[in-house]
């Protein structure tokens, strides 16, 4: 009887097409809708996650200021010095390695190209705590550092956008007022979540002070990258680091840090958290729309019963029961959207796809928001298309064939 | 004639049918005794409001009676519900309506198909009785044309085609010549008579017009809920 019913709704349908397209365009948009944000959100999570993980998984960030954040610190605190840097590595325990940061903006020129980039001077020892590796050429090395050598490496977004496909390697390029020679290529990191990480220009800590911003205070170093070593537990490193750093800035047991810590899997958690509300937000709206969709199909349905009283008159005038009169009518709805469902499945692909294209993120495919977006449409179908069904079963047949 | 009634088909005793209740009520049929045998061909008469159609209605077991007794063969119609009600229409009774009633956009064959499909019957005997039903009321290359493509008279031949598909031993026909010319009246009226000849098909026809009701055999007029008169018609003059 269920693959009767089934027939005769799928008759119904082809015999109408422009009004079943009509009343499952909602639940089409509405499954599209739901599966492209969920499947584009968690192509971010995972992109934003690959990108901490380049960072390396036993890096801590020293930074001075109490929030964490991309903006430097508040006027009136202080920047580490270079001493801070080598104590934390003497003195600490589980430290393996430690590079103190100077990071400013430069304008940046080779030939008739120029942009402004920031420029990292640092000590050799940036390049394994931040998970660097060479593209080409050479990183420097102590040698540069104790000389204050005009030398820099560069990432892959300045090389593109100084050099486009030259080859940038002994070539001289303007940095602020110096100039210096590019003697190593850096392999991409990619960008995603935490903005381009290529769009970077590294040169010797020493070079830094003394060629581009002048060493006017030992209190210049706006970053300290640590590496743990292996097997250290980085919530115990962290309190050690605050505890060592309170001791040097001389901060009493009333006062709060000035300066925080942090490790990358913090930084992953801070960014996946918010991808993951924002994806869950936006699966929300969309699974509004979805309901939105089904009180289309409970509209559509419920006039056309209205419209088809004289037909339903008919089926009960020759011996159609009012149980096979209910039957067809929730077999349509759920038929058709169960057909919104999958037209909506298949639409989501292709935006998925062309999306994560768009705005490089992986395309994740993921069976399990398919699943449930493709059962939520169908369980719209049963839920919506129960009350008109009923009403098209409680029709007397004798008032229904009158019916104009 | 008198053979016939010795085993009636349908058996109305009493019959009466009330609607609305207490100051509102209104008896719309007020006794009805009558008996048709197998193979008749009845014309109901009467003027509007006479109770004909109410008669019609439950003749045709899409209404109960408030009192009295309905017996088709031997089923109580009035005990049965509405289930039982829709199955005795399904597979023993037709319909035959004065707008045809046939499902818009859908092609002859499937309008005949229809009752066939609640029958559960297989793909292919469905559309073999289907065909043969359109061929014998002379449509037989109309199949895939919609009603939209037909002309009235052809439209109603579709119904009749769906109303004798599943073989009915009893036809009722409801002014089925209302919205037809002179021309094609003829032609409808006389394939009725036909069916009602060769296959033996009881048939009950409601109708206001004298000349159609001349093609029954007997006619029984209604009128204020009570049969007037029940007479037969010297069919010979066809």
């Amino acid at each position: 009887m269920i693959f009767n019913a089934l027939l005769i709704a799928l008759r119904e349908i082809r015999r109408n097409l422009t009004r079943a397209f009509l009343t499952v365009l909602g639940i089409i948009i509405g499954v599209a809708a739901v599966i492209t944000m969920v499947t584009l959100g968690q192509g971010t999570t995972s992109a934003v996650k690959a990108q901490i993980a380049s960072l390396g998984s036993n890096l801590v960030m020293l930074r001075p200021g109490v929030a964490f954040g991309p903006m430097g610190p508040p006027s009136g605190i202080a920047n580490f010095s270079e001493l801070d840097a080598t104590l934390l590595a003497e003195q600490v325990p589980g430290i393996a390695a430690v590079a103190p940061i100077r990071g400013s903006g430069f304008a940046t020129i080779y030939q008739h190209n120029a942009r402004t980039t920031q420029v990292t001077g640092t000590t050799p020892a940036y390049f394994t705590i931040n998970k660097w590796s060479l593209a080409d050429g050479r990183f420097f090395g102590d040698a540069d550092q104790r000389s204050g050598a005009a030398v820099c490496v560069i990432g892959s977004t300045v090389r593109k956008e100084l050099f486009g496909t030259a080859d940038p390697l002994g070539q001289k390029i303007r940095l602020g007022t110096a100039s210096f020679e590019v003697v190593g290529l850096l392999v991409s990191k990619g960008q995603a979540g935490m903005g381009d990480q290529d769009d970077t220009i590294v040169v010797p800590l020493s070079s830094m002070q003394r060629r581009l911003v002048g060493h006017t205070t030992l209190h210049d170093i706006t970053q300290i990258s640590i590496s743990a070593q292996d097997g250290t537990d980085s919530t115990a490193l962290i309190a050690s680091i605050t505890a060592f750093m309170r001791a040097r800035r001389h901060l009493s047991a009333s006062q709060d840090n000035d300066f925080n810590v942090f490790d990358t899997r913090q930084i992953a958690e801070t960014l996946s958290s918010s991808t993951r509300m924002m994806t869950t937000l936006l699966a929300a709206v969309a699974g509004v729309s979805l309901l939105v969709g089904g009180i289309g199909i409970m509209n559509i349905m419920l006039v056309s019963v209205t419209e088809r009283t004289r037909e339903i008159g008919i089926r009960l005038s020759i011996g159609a029961t009012a149980h096979e009169v209910l039957l067809q009518f929730l077999v349509e709805a759920i038929t058709l959207s169960c057909i919104g469902g999958l037209v909506g499945l298949v639409l989501a692909g292709g935006f998925c796809w062309a999306l994560a294209r768009l705005i490089s993120v992986p395309f994740l495919f993921n069976v399990q928001i398919n699943v449930i977006a493709f059962a939520f449409s169908a369980a719209v179908g049963v839920l919506f298309g129960f009350a008109p069904a009923r009403r098209a079963a409680r029709l007397d047949p004798i008032d229904a064939l009158r019916h104009e | 004639m008198s053979v016939f009634y010795s085993t009636p088909l349908i058996s109305l005793r009493g019959l009466t049918k009330t609607y609305g209740r207490g100051d509102a009520a209104f008896q719309a049929l007020r006794g009805i005794d009558l008996s048709i045998a197998p193979g008749e061909f009845v014309a109901v008469m009467g003027p509007s409001g006479s109770g004909k159609s109410t008669l019609m209605n439950l003749l045709g077991c899409l209404d109960t009676p408030t009192t009295g007794s309905y017996r088709f063969r031997d089923i109580e119609v009035g005990s049965l519900d509405g289930d039982g009600r829709a199955l005795l229409r399904r597979y023993a009774l037709g319909f035959i309506f004065q707008g045809f009633n046939l499902l818009a956009r859908t092609s002859a064959l499937e309008n005949v198909e229809l009752p066939l499909l609640y029958s559960g019957i297989s793909r292919r005997e469905r559309q073999a009785r289907a065909t043969a039903a359109l061929a014998s009321v002379g449509l037989p290359d109309k199949l895939a044309n919609t009603p939209a493509e037909l002309s009235g008279g052809q439209q109603q031949r579709v119904a009749i085609a769906r109303a004798i598909a599943t073989n009915p031993t009893t036809l009722f026909a409801d002014e089925p010549t209302g919205n037809l010319d002179s021309h094609t009246t003829r032609e409808v009226m006389q394939l009725l008579v036909e069916l009602n000849r060769t296959r033996g098909i009881t048939i009950l026809m409601v109708t206001h017009d004298d000349a159609v009701a001349r093609y029954a055999q007997r006619v029984i007029r209604v009128t204020d809920g009570l049969i007037a008169s029940d007479l037969a018609t010297d069919a010979s003059d066809l």
